[in-house]
């Protein structure tokens, strides 16, 4: 009796783990990408960052068990003007040589709601810029598009896409980064928008 | 030749002035760069596209207007074109 309790909880716990799939956030279409925005007194900043990878382990059944860590490569981040690129991954602000990746790893999610495919929840987790890591929670957005990946590779591969957008403020004086100065120009808020998907394919 | 130095920086002035409003007209800094957004049509994703193109901003319309305003300057320095 004992033996085929526990045969059947090792194939339900097997069975609930393989319901939730790894979806890989590197983007070969240059899709995926977070925008920045610093609106100072004098001077508003808004950029680009498309250097974007990770996984995210995703069961649309279970979204609270939610698992991953999603890295934007520092020196992916633009700008219109050549001199502000410059000075944004330059020693002095984001510093991208000591510190090539901004991170975000998920710990906990919290206050799921689903509808249909989509389900908003709080992200709580690991922040990382500059070298320095904070915990922080976002709102988030997840879009469970199944199958559609084959839609996306134009037949080549089928499998799950998964769309993650998040929109959250974050300050660089949190995080080191030239605090309290120069607030006039460069906002102390930065203001940042990701949005990406992510491929489960299925064989 | 002070009347040739005025008449170059009237040129520089006007010419300035028309890149910078054929180009754009920007406000901001000078751009190398143009953004531009596009949708995904499966994921509905907006991505940035970048063009390198340049766009002349508030610095390119500055450094026309004090080009034009030092020559001017200069001309006040130059000999008067003796009438024959």
């Amino acid at each position: 009796m004992k033996t085929t309790t526990l045969a059947l909880l090792t194939t339900a716990a097997l069975a609930l783990h393989a319901s939730a799939a790894s979806f890989d956030f590197k983007d070969p279409k240059g899709v995926n990408n977070v925008t920045f925005e610093l609106d100072a007194p004098l001077e508003s900043i808004n950029g680009t960052a498309n250097g974007v990878s990770g996984t995210v382990n995703f069961d649309p059944a279970n979204v609270a068990a939610t698992t991953g860590k999603i890295v934007v490569a520092t020196d992916s981040l633009s700008v219109p003007n050549p001199v502000m690129k410059e000075h944004l991954v330059g020693e002095k602000w984001l510093n991208a040589k000591a510190n090539p990746e901004i991170s975000f790893e998920v710990k906990k999610v919290s206050d799921v709601e689903t509808k249909d495919n989509v389900t908003e929840a709080d992200l709580t987790g690991t922040f990382t810029l500059n070298g320095v890591s904070k915990e922080i929670t976002v709102d988030a957005k997840f879009t469970y598009l199944p199958g559609k990946l084959a839609d996306r590779t134009g037949g080549k591969m089928a499998g799950d896409l998964l769309v993650i957008r998040a929109e959250f403020d974050i300050k660089r004086s949190d995080y080191n980064i030239q605090p309290g100065q120069n607030e006039d120009k460069v906002a102390n808020e930065i203001e940042l928008k990701l949005a990406i998907a992510g491929a489960a394919p299925k064989s | 030749m002070r009347q040739l130095a005025r008449i170059l920086a009237a040129l520089i002035l006007a010419a300035t002035l028309i890149a910078w409003v054929l180009l754009g007209a920007h406000w901001g800094w000078s751009q190398t760069r143009v953004t531009t957004m596009q949708t995904d049509p499966i994921t509905e994703i907006q991505f940035p596209v970048y063009e390198d193109r340049f766009v002349p901003g508030v610095d390119f319309l500055g450094a026309g207007v004090v080009a034009a305003l030092a020559l001017f300057s200069i001309s006040f320095l130059l000999p008067k074109t003796q009438s024959k």
